[in-house]
């Protein structure tokens, strides 16, 4: 039977350093809550619950990369440019929980694994990137779109690189490390860019229709801006 | 919730569901980076198990609800594959966003707490 596995499954990183990256994703998302109370408001709230479903949906549409290989979106950037970065690793999160209990996509043993990939890693490169993009490109459709594709193309390569170091703790075959990192991460700079175009398409597409939607516009600011506001 | 926030919503919700009910069956079959850099310096039979050398997925085990009647993005039972890609991405956006706006609107921030 063909089985559609998109992302770690079972078995592949040991027990026991899925077992910590678990503690360790769990530990992470409680403190998102936290934070991400602080920006969810009657107006955002609802609308990451539209981000995780856009996400979950996008994530179906595998694209070829290369010869036989295929990639998806991961949404990480895409997530801190609408919602912000807090709720942002809470709305990939929910889309990965989903996806291993009722999908059987990713593995139950290896779903701290996939959130710390995905949802932790992917969205802090994207946060990093985005906020310092935005201090120099305009504030606008274009603006976005541009920190969008960059931030997604960034945000997937080092996702990619979270499985090498969870690979190189707990890997269960002996396989050359340099050559997995290196194949990994490039076929998922190919992904990237698919995900950026998505990716800017999707932002610029809101800041037009929406721009008091778009978390990015509203909430990061521009260091002189901070300043007039302080 | 204000009628353009609700009418938004209504219309992403439904760019969500064409692409995970629709779209999704012209999505690419070959296996992801993460599958295909698993799979690579392995042997595979017609039935896709591994018939020889070394990569990451040979240890892989078997998902622990891979009887679910959603597994692999189909409805269990359902022939017609077009079919069955279109109820199972329905049912994951609806579910993904009942499942995230109601977790996200329970943890928000109450305007007059």
């Amino acid at each position: 039977m063909e089985t559609t596995a998109m992302h770690i499954a079972n078995g592949i990183v040991d027990g026991p350093v899925s077992a910590v990256f678990a503690v360790l994703a769990v530990a992470a998302l409680a403190f998102c809550v936290r934070k991400a109370r602080n920006d969810l408001d009657e107006r955002l709230a609802p609308m990451a619950g539209l981000v995780a479903a856009f996400i979950f949906a996008v994530q179906m549409l595998n694209f070829q990369v290369l010869p036989g290989v295929s990639g998806h979106l991961l949404g990480g950037a895409l997530a801190v440019i609408l919602v912000g970065p807090w709720v942002g690793a809470l709305c990939v999160s929910t889309v990965l929980i989903v996806q291993c209990l009722l999908f059987a996509d990713g593995g139950l043993t290896a779903l701290g694994l996939n959130i710390t990939n995905m949802a932790l890693l992917g969205t802090a490169a994207g946060y990093l990137l985005v906020a310092g993009l935005l201090r120099i490109l305009p504030r606008n459709a274009k603006g976005l779109g541009v920190t969008a594709f960059i931030a997604s193309v960034v945000s997937v390569v080092v996702a990619s690189q979270g499985f090498v170091l969870e690979y190189a703790l707990g890997g269960t075959t002996d396989l050359s490390l340099p050559w997995i990192s290196g194949t990994m991460a490039g076929v998922h700079a190919l992904i990237g860019i698919g995900e950026g175009l998505i990716a800017a398409t999707t932002v610029a597409t809101v800041a037009k229709v929406r721009p008091d939607l778009v978390y990015a516009l509203r909430r990061f600011r521009r260091p002189t801006e901070l300043k007039l506001n302080a | 919730m204000s009628k353009r926030l609700g009418w938004f919503l209504a219309g992403g919700l439904l760019v969500a569901l064409l692409l995970a009910g629709v779209v999704s069956n012209f999505a690419s079959s070959s296996p992801d980076g993460l599958d295909a850099t698993a799979r690579a310096g392995c042997t595979f039979n017609a039935d896709d198990e591994i018939t020889g050398g070394t990569c990451m997925l040979q240890q892989e085990r078997a998902h622990q609800l891979e009887d679910s009647p959603l597994a692999d993005y189909g409805i269990r039972g359902i022939e017609n594959s077009f079919v069955s890609t279109l109820l199972a991405g329905t049912a994951g956006v609806l579910i993904t966003f009942g499942v995230g706006a109601g977790l996200f609107w329970v943890a928000r921030r109450r305007q007059d707490a």
